[in-house]
């Protein structure tokens, strides 16, 4: 009884460890946010004088919104043609037989393993001679292109836990082929599509590399690249307070998705590396 | 003899060909499906990375500088010759390479830390879950901006513990060491995930068993639960090394390369955006592939049968 008592204190200490590690550098960055320019210095963690000045400051910048709605819908468009293809290629893994099952394995772990900056420089050019630099297509074919592995390996790792016989049983109950489909599989299938989904979006919303060298003026610049170029050649004296708020409000979505996808997050990301 | 021989191959020739008979219409549907279903997928991935890797080979291969494109000539394999004896390209290979070795071996340990508080947190278990995905989620660049200002006197927190005057991100040593601690900071989640799930593998009542012969805590994690995880362990490792290798926003943000401290990645970035010479920086793309191939492959030779995508 006495040991079970002290082992909970002791993992609740090391559960405060953890929150301490995992959270204290995003909940600096908050505090510069909220901190009016004058006390940036004063090294308090918890503003001495409040402001909502620099969340306001970087809304009315026409760069850093534009920058959102690029995230935004580069974000979603890549993610929703990634998942339509990958479950149709992750379907083929999970169910199928057919040649050629192992080599898309091996592609798509060649790819999720791959160094971006190796595409950059091609990429670069190419997408100058065709047209598609500093565009959303531009981005988006090479975000499809990693996100695609992802999607392929956590599908098929979800898919073969559903139990395909239930449509078998659904058609024998007299149900048509698409009543088994949509009433029976659908739903199974959704949750982990959702997931999928969610991982595809945080790897979109993430990127960096591609986001700076594939464009060159807010037409396509996503977010986290706006914000690097806020540094100095904007109208903004000092940057602190703009990369700060505009550093949490990137950060605010992966927060959601986190809140309320937790449990779900963690069997995507974990699915896929056990079953292989 | 001869005879024989070809009597063999014709034998297994027919055979073939009744195995090939075998195959029902509904297999041979089964298979076509199976094409289908793959090919949008296999064709996005084959065109965006195999057309750019090809490109860039050639490239590597022509002197060519946007800033003279009229110089733009043939000149064989002298890209790799002036990349790998130049000095910036080996202090990039080695920082990125002291930067892959140091934060993997700490997250190794930091991870497999996390890993037990996480599987076997009785209380606050969602809590803790939650939280930890937070450095996996938050967008690398600006966790990387809030560990900058952490850092950076007046601004900071961490540096107001350091002695008066003292700039660590302007120095060598104690800037690599901080692009080390925020790159751990950001993956240990990650590879605390895939650890975790590799020690969902280890049955329950073995570890009880070993328990009840007399073996410490110590002795059951090296003794049962480390050898039941080798598979998974290599996985995150193969893992975190190749994107460990590959570090880019963290380093940009943080010191964008100043003092040696540039990755190969960010060397590979200046060449191409800032110097626009696409000769230069394809050939030091080409290399980091190479770099990238041998790590894989060697780690794959220690996976032996448990590498992913074998068929277990």
């Amino acid at each position: 009884m006495e040991a079970g008592r002290r082992s909970v204190s002791g993992w609740t200490v090391a559960n405060v460890v953890v929150v301490l590690y995992a959270m204290v550098p995003v909940l600096w960055i908050a505090s510069l946010s909220f901190k009016d320019p004058s006390t940036f210095s004063d090294g308090s963690f918890i503003p001495r004088k409040w402001t909502l000045g620099n969340y306001a400051g970087i809304f009315t910048n026409a760069d850093f919104v534009r920058g959102l709605v690029n995230s935004i819908g580069i974000g979603l468009i890549s993610t929703f043609v990634a998942i339509v293809f990958g479950t149709m290629a992750a379907y083929a893994v999970a169910r199928l037989a057919f040649p050629g099952k192992r080599l898309l394995i091996g592609v798509s772990l060649l790819i999720a393993m791959f160094p971006q900056i190796s595409l950059v420089s091609p990429l670069f050019q190419i997408e100058r001679a065709l047209g598609l630099f500093n565009t959303w297509a531009g981005l988006i074919l090479p975000y499809i292109t990693f996100a695609l592995p992802l999607t392929i390996y956590t599908l098929s790792a979800f898919f073969r836990e559903i139990p395909w016989e239930l449509e078998k049983a659904a058609k024998m109950d007299g149900a048509t082929p698409f009543q088994a489909f949509w009433q029976v599989i659908v739903p199974l299938a959704a949750p982990g599509m959702v997931t999928t989904a969610i991982l595809a979006f945080i790897f979109c919303w993430n990127d960096f590399l591609f986001a700076i060298s594939l464009t060159s003026s807010d037409a396509a610049r996503t977010a986290p690249a706006t914000i690097s170029f806020f540094t100095g050649s904007t109208q903004f004296e000092d940057p602190t307070g703009s990369i700060s708020a505009a550093a949490v409000v990137i950060t605010i979505p992966i927060v959601i998705f986190v809140l309320f996808f937790q449990r779900r997050i963690v069997a995507g990301l974990t699915s896929g590396a056990v079953k292989g | 003899m001869n005879g024989a021989a070809s009597r063999g191959a014709r034998a297994d020739g027919a055979a073939a060909k009744a195995k090939g008979r075998a195959l029902t219409e509904g297999q041979r549907a089964e298979r076509r499906l199976g094409l289908w279903l793959c090919a949008p997928a296999a064709i996005v991935m084959v065109v965006v990375t195999g057309w750019p890797i090809a490109y860039s080979v050639l490239l590597s291969l022509q002197r060519y500088d946007l800033r003279f494109p009229e110089d733009k000539a043939w000149i064989g394999l002298s890209n790799y010759a002036t990349v790998l004896t130049s000095e910036v390209w080996w202090t990039a290979f080695w920082v990125t390479l002291l930067i892959t070795v140091v934060s993997v071996a700490i997250e190794l340990v930091l991870g497999m830390l996390l890993a037990f508080a996480m599987y076997r947190a009785i209380v606050g278990r969602g809590l803790i879950r939650t939280v930890v995905l937070i450095p996996y989620g938050i967008v690398t660049v600006a966790a990387a901006y809030g560990w900058k200002y952490a850092w950076t006197p007046g601004t900071g927190w961490l540096a107001g513990l350091l002695p008066e005057g003292s700039a660590p991100l302007t120095e060598r040593g104690p800037a690599i060491a901080i692009i080390i601690l925020a790159e751990v900071w950001k993956t240990t989640p990650f590879m605390a995930l895939l650890l975790m799930a590799g020690m969902a593998v280890v049955p329950e009542e073995l570890l009880r068993a070993a328990s009840v012969d007399g073996a410490s805590l110590w002795q059951r994690f090296t003794r049962v639960t480390l050898p039941l995880m080798k598979p998974a362990i290599l996985v995150a490792l193969l893992f975190r090394t190749l994107d460990a290798f590959r570090i880019f926003d963290n380093i940009y943000v943080l010191t964008n390369g100043s003092q040696g401290t540039g990755s190969v990645s960010i060397s590979a970035y200046h060449n191409l955006i800032g110097g626009l010479n696409l000769g230069i920086g394809s050939t030091m793309s080409v290399l980091i592939l190479v770099t990238v191939a041998i790590i894989a492959v060697i780690f794959i030779l220690g996976f032996g049968t448990a590498a992913p995508g074998s068929e277990r």
